[in-house]
């Protein structure tokens, strides 16, 4: 059975249909592209399975269970968790201390355990698998920097530990290779693949399309809010439909 | 907390303790209203840990006060009981009305939380049965223990040291747990903390619950020195006051607020003391300061001494 799976989704913002009755599903393990023209409602599609919008119809099936119109900490509190587009951090807080909320649903406090430091065993034991974390991403010689000051790659990179320390199952990731140059792309690449290595299931959203053929087993094409096509890389770039909405041919 | 901040934690508390003997009566019972003071723009900060500045502090200052007023003065309780249910009260109140504040953030809060702080004050006013309306309740009884005489200001300073000094080891250890961490990334990006599972709303209420718990003892240790309590006590006014306390302070840290207010209290006196500069013009002054502090100090007097202490240090190296 898939992992994830969206069933006959339509979310309607007053008259506009921004999403209309799409459906499909994402296997354990792959890396899935999520691609389409600008306003295909890529992000719409994004946003209805991480809990940020209700679908107006339809459902989004999460490891068995329907997860549409759930809160987006619910949601990421099963192992559903999702990335952002531009680069999001706690600005104002250290590289270490980014990381570490990320590990909220396995090692959050109560006020009594935060008073009395009952629960200073857990507590080490996020903050080790925190260091970790960082090692993988390659930050631990940063940890004690401020997030604003990180350079973009750095950033990044960052933003996936947060995600990556609360234990995702699913990663849903938005756009994670706008703005970056050819260097910082590859080095994203590399990133994401280390985590399908780890087991975590990746949908992404992404524009760069060097980057998506290069990453992804099977990719689902949007556009205009329906579901256009769905195939490997190389299937979707012969496909007279995909060629067309791109390259906007008038037939 | 290291060796040297306990060091520097047990020299304060000595002075503290030396100090009243130093000072003429009237002083003393300003040093009780600073300690009260100190608790209330600590709590504060926890309130605006999360971002969400509220001007219902001072508001759930006076819920703690007139709830031990009426329980001692009513219904013979003493002290000892009625303050801890003074910010049982004020925390309950708080929790109830998280439902409608935290619809709200940033602008719409701080207006929000305003009008249903004037609510609860306006309540007080006008239900003489059993607020005592415009002039509250008078003759509160002081704790008693032994012979102890809490009329006396020494005695009562020293109680008013023993429980704000607990109160701000509890808010410094809960500031500085995952429960402090995750406060402040509610505050630097809400949505990021709710994508890796937090809950914005039970976190932005448990800081407003926390904090009016504490402004709640605050209030009831206020209003039994004082023997009375009334609407006026807890106006907006004083949330301004306080608000001037943090600000200039500095609310970046834990320690800032307490600067403000123990500073700004002493130049008040000060300047009051010196003569220079009419009362009448005092609250002109104190406008003064403010804008002067958040043009040339925008991170409060605590960062002036953070900057001269890395810098001295600095030399040092």
């Amino acid at each position: 059975m898939a992992l994830l799976e969206v069933k006959n989704v339509t979310k309607q913002f007053g008259g506009l249909t921004a999403l209309n009755d799409v459906s499909f599903s994402v296997e354990k393990g792959e890396i899935r592209g999520l691609i389409g023209p600008n306003g295909a409602g890529k992000s719409t599609m994004f946003k209805n399975i991480a809990g940020f919008y209700t679908p107006t119809k339809g459902e989004v099936i999460y490891d068995g269970q329907n997860i549409a119109g759930a809160h987006p900490c619910k949601v990421s509190g099963m192992g559903l968790v999702r990335t952002f587009q531009e680069t999001t951090l706690f600005d104002e807080m250290s590289v270490f201390e980014n990381a570490l909320v990320g590990c909220h649903m396995t090692a959050r406090s109560n006020l009594f355990s935060a008073i009395f430091g009952s629960d200073r065993q857990r507590q080490k034991i996020a903050a080790e698998k925190t260091m970790d974390v960082l090692e993988f991403m390659g930050l631990a010689d940063r940890k004690d920097q401020l997030a604003s000051e990180l350079p973009l790659g750095s950033q990044r990179a960052l933003a996936m530990a947060i995600s990556l320390n609360a234990d995702p199952k699913v990663l849903l990731m938005d756009e994670p290779f706008a703005g970056m140059n050819p260097e910082e792309t590859n080095h994203m690449m590399d990133l994401t693949r280390k985590l399908q290595d780890k087991g975590i299931t990746i949908v992404l959203v992404e524009h760069d399309m060097k980057a998506v053929m290069g990453l992804c087993g099977y990719l689902t094409v949007l556009c205009f809010g329906s579901l256009l096509a769905e195939g490997t890389p190389e299937e979707i770039r012969n496909n007279e439909k995909v060629i067309q909405a791109y390259l906007g041919g008038g037939s | 907390m290291s060796i040297k901040n306990l060091i520097i934690c047990i020299v304060i508390l000595a002075g503290l303790v030396a100090l009243p003997h130093f000072l003429a009566y009237n002083f003393q019972d300003l040093l009780i209203f600073l300690a009260v003071n100190v608790l209330v723009v600590v709590s504060y900060r926890l309130v605006t840990l999360t971002g969400e500045w509220s001007l219902i502090h001072v508001v759930m200052m006076g819920v703690g006060a007139y709830a031990s007023a009426m329980l001692s003065k009513m219904a013979g309780f003493p002290f000892w009981i009625s303050m801890p249910i003074a910010g049982l009260t004020a925390a309950t109140i708080a929790a109830l009305l998280c439902f409608p504040l935290f619809r709200m953030t940033q602008f719409y809060f701080l207006i929000g939380s305003f009008a249903a702080g004037e609510a609860i004050r306006l309540v007080w006013i006008y239900f003489i049965d059993p607020f005592g309306g415009s002039s509250g309740i008078n003759n509160l009884p002081p704790p008693e223990l032994g012979d102890i005489d809490f009329y006396e200001p020494i005695p009562y300073f020293y109680m008013t040291l023993i429980i704000v000094t607990i109160s701000l080891f509890i808010l410094y250890r809960i500031e500085k747990s995952r429960v402090g961490l995750t406060l402040n990334a509610v505050h630097w990006k809400a949505p990021l903390a709710e994508s890796v599972g937090v809950d914005t709303w039970k976190y932005r209420s448990l800081a407003l619950i926390v904090g009016s718990f504490f402004v709640g003892i605050a209030g009831a240790l206020k209003v039994h020195y004082l023997g009375v309590v009334t609407p006026h006590q807890f106006g907006i006014g004083v949330m301004v006051f306080v608000l001037i306390w943090v600000i200039v302070g500095g609310y970046a840290s834990f320690v800032g607020p307490i600067i403000g207010v123990v500073v700004l209290t002493v130049f008040d006196q000060g300047l009051r003391a010196s003569g220079i500069v009419d009362p009448a013009v005092q609250p002109a002054v104190y406008g003064a300061v403010l804008i002067a502090s958040i043009l040339f100090m925008p991170e409060g007097l605590e960062g002036i001494g953070k900057r001269f202490f890395s810098k001295s240090s600095g030399e040092n190296a």
